[in-house]
């Protein structure tokens, strides 16, 4: 018992302490993909240190909302870390508290306050931003929805310990087709929720442009860094969904021992480098799409998600 | 061994209807092509996969010549009939916006599945793989994009979607379809885009436009009017 809460911990700290580097490393590879040298791996750190030892300025037309906000969106992805499978592939101590829809709404709820706290200094540019991080957002959630749906009907369940097992056993499963289009479908969600290029640019600081990046405009010091490393959180934690989850549990600890648990965590980042890799791919490859195409590029991640359905249906018939 | 040919059977069939609705959706002529090779090489996959697992010899056969006329001749063919312009423009006049187009598209795969399920439930079950439903939703949606295209070479491409689609139910139900048939056809389909790349280049000539969906209706000019688009 006190070992499962010991690991369950430590998948915290994991997803914690190695989430500014996962960023630091998706940003080098991309300068470097553009040749330029590009900031250290390690710069997340330093900006997330300096930021903590800065003022923070909080304008007084604003609301509790505002103050709120921070911690909440520190906070929501740490909760679904300890949900989902990260290190393991048996449940945890907490596991036991929601299934992946829950983790789905929590992650939501960090950003329902995001847009709140983004509309309440009556910032303009805020508002534009918010409005167009809800639009990206309502498009997405029919996706989300169809995925889990898709994934329960294959699956015979939502709870992600017993979803991984089922690509990889028989291992032909891998080939599934649902499986495959739910893979796709998923990528192209987490490109659209983590702000990535055919969605959103996220080394892009223009204004007018900018859809995820509005949501931290008017904060600073402290509130600056937990909304950073809230960011930083959702993305790893989305990753490990996808790759844990969606993909295939390999590298996870089967055993519980805690050599295996902390030898899961090399392995972990290992896919995580490899994801990184891809996504490198996707966003040096493509342009960001204008505004009005989002619901397009939204709208064939749906067709996927409905079609990976559809073939789950279409097999039952076998 | 065997659920490895299926599954792996079942995602060459999966994929094959994904390129059928980005062939609905794109909007890149050169896009639109370059799915349908990849629609045709699918369609070949699925074909050797299920040779291998029903042992059928023909099946490789039809693998063959669908590789060599669909992925190799065909955009060859096209490449040396129809006017080079085309590759590089936008298609931006669709019939209908790009989301309204794919949920209909959707709407007919569910259709094309309650289509195929009693055809399903009268075979023997060897037979019932997801090759027939997919294959009736690709011959639904080749004919939808036809329907919402407006582009000459689009629309060519759409109708040699629905014939893909027509073969991955074939190949399915008829395994020992004699090689003759597959010839014929494929000869049929590259002689058809030998005259619509000849057709759409002489159109290009005359009017300086492939957008073909505008020609519907034969206006004369008015007198003294604007020359109708």
């Amino acid at each position: 018992m006190l070992r499962m809460i010991l690991y369950n911990v430590l998948q915290v700290l994991v997803v914690l302490g190695f989430s500014p580097l996962a960023a630091g490393v998706l940003n080098r590879l991309k300068e470097m993909v553009q040749s330029k040298h590009g900031p250290s791996i390690f710069q997340p750190y330093r900006d997330l240190w300096k930021f903590f030892h800065k003022d923070e300025i909080v304008s007084e037309e604003s609301s509790w909302i505002f103050r709120f906000t921070p911690y909440l969106v520190f906070v929501t992805p740490l909760f679904v870390t300890l949900l989902i499978p990260v290190l393991t592939t048996y449940p945890l101590f907490f596991a036991f508290m929601g299934d992946m829809i829950a983790g789905g709404f929590v992650l939501a709820l960090g950003g329902f306050f995001a847009a709140l706290a983004a509309v309440d200094t009556a910032n303009p540019y805020g508002p534009v931003g918010a409005s167009r991080t809800r639009m990206v957002g309502f498009l997405a959630e029919p996706v989300f929805m169809i995925v889990f749906f898709t994934v329960s009907f294959v699956a015979g369940s939502t709870i992600p310990y017993i979803v991984q097992e089922k690509w990889i056993t028989p291992p032909a499963n891998f080939f599934m087709p649902s499986h495959v289009l739910l893979m796709l479908a998923f990528l192209m969600l987490i490109l659209a929720e983590g702000g990535r290029i055919p969605v959103d640019n996220p080394s892009g600081h223009f204004e007018l442009a900018m859809i995820d990046e509005s949501k931290s405009l008017e904060y600073s010091g402290p509130g600056l860094a937990l909304m950073k490393w809230g960011g930083y959180m959702k993305l790893f934690v989305l990753m490990c969904i996808f790759l844990n989850v969606l993909v295939a549990p390999w590298g996870l600890a089967s055993a519980p021992s805690s050599g295996a648990v902390l030898l899961a965590i090399p392995l972990v980042l290992l896919k995580i480098f490899g994801f990184l890799l891809v996504l490198i791919v996707i966003e040096s490859s493509l342009a960001k799409l204008r505004l009005f195409r989002i619901a397009e590029f939204l709208g064939a991640a749906f067709i996927t998600a409905v079609a990976a359905m559809m073939m789950q249906v279409f097999l039952v018939g076998r | 061994m065997t659920p490895w040919l299926d599954n792996l059977n079942a995602l060459a069939t999966g994929l094959f209807l994904l390129t059928a609705f980005g062939m609905v959706a794109m909007r890149q002529v050169r896009g639109c092509l370059n799915l349908f090779i990849l629609q045709s090489v699918l369609l070949a996959a699925s074909a050797v996969l299920l040779g291998l697992r029903y042992s059928a010899g023909d099946l490789y056969g039809v693998a063959i010549v669908g590789i060599v006329s669909k992925v190799i001749l065909l955009p060859w063919l096209l490449r040396k009939t129809a006017p080079a312009e085309i590759y590089t423009r936008r298609e931006v006049d669709q019939v209908l916006n790009i989301p309204t187009a794919l949920l209909i598209a959707l709407a007919l795969v569910i259709l094309s599945y309650f289509l195929a399920l009693p055809l399903l439930n009268a075979v023997a079950p060897e037979f019932r793989g997801p090759n027939l439903p997919i294959g009736i939703a690709g011959l639904l949606l080749g004919a939808f994009t036809i329907t919402v295209r407006r582009e000459a070479v689009p629309l060519l491409l759409g109708l040699l979607a629905m014939e893909n689609g027509a073969f991955l139910a074939g190949i399915a139900l008829a395994r020992h379809l004699p090689l003759l048939v597959e010839l014929a056809i494929a000869t049929d389909g590259l002689i058809v885009v030998f005259i619509v790349g000849v057709l759409t280049r002489a159109i290009q000539k005359q009017v300086g436009t492939t957008a073909v969906g505008e020609m519907a209706h034969l206006k004369e000019t008015p007198a003294g009017g604007e020359a109708p688009r």
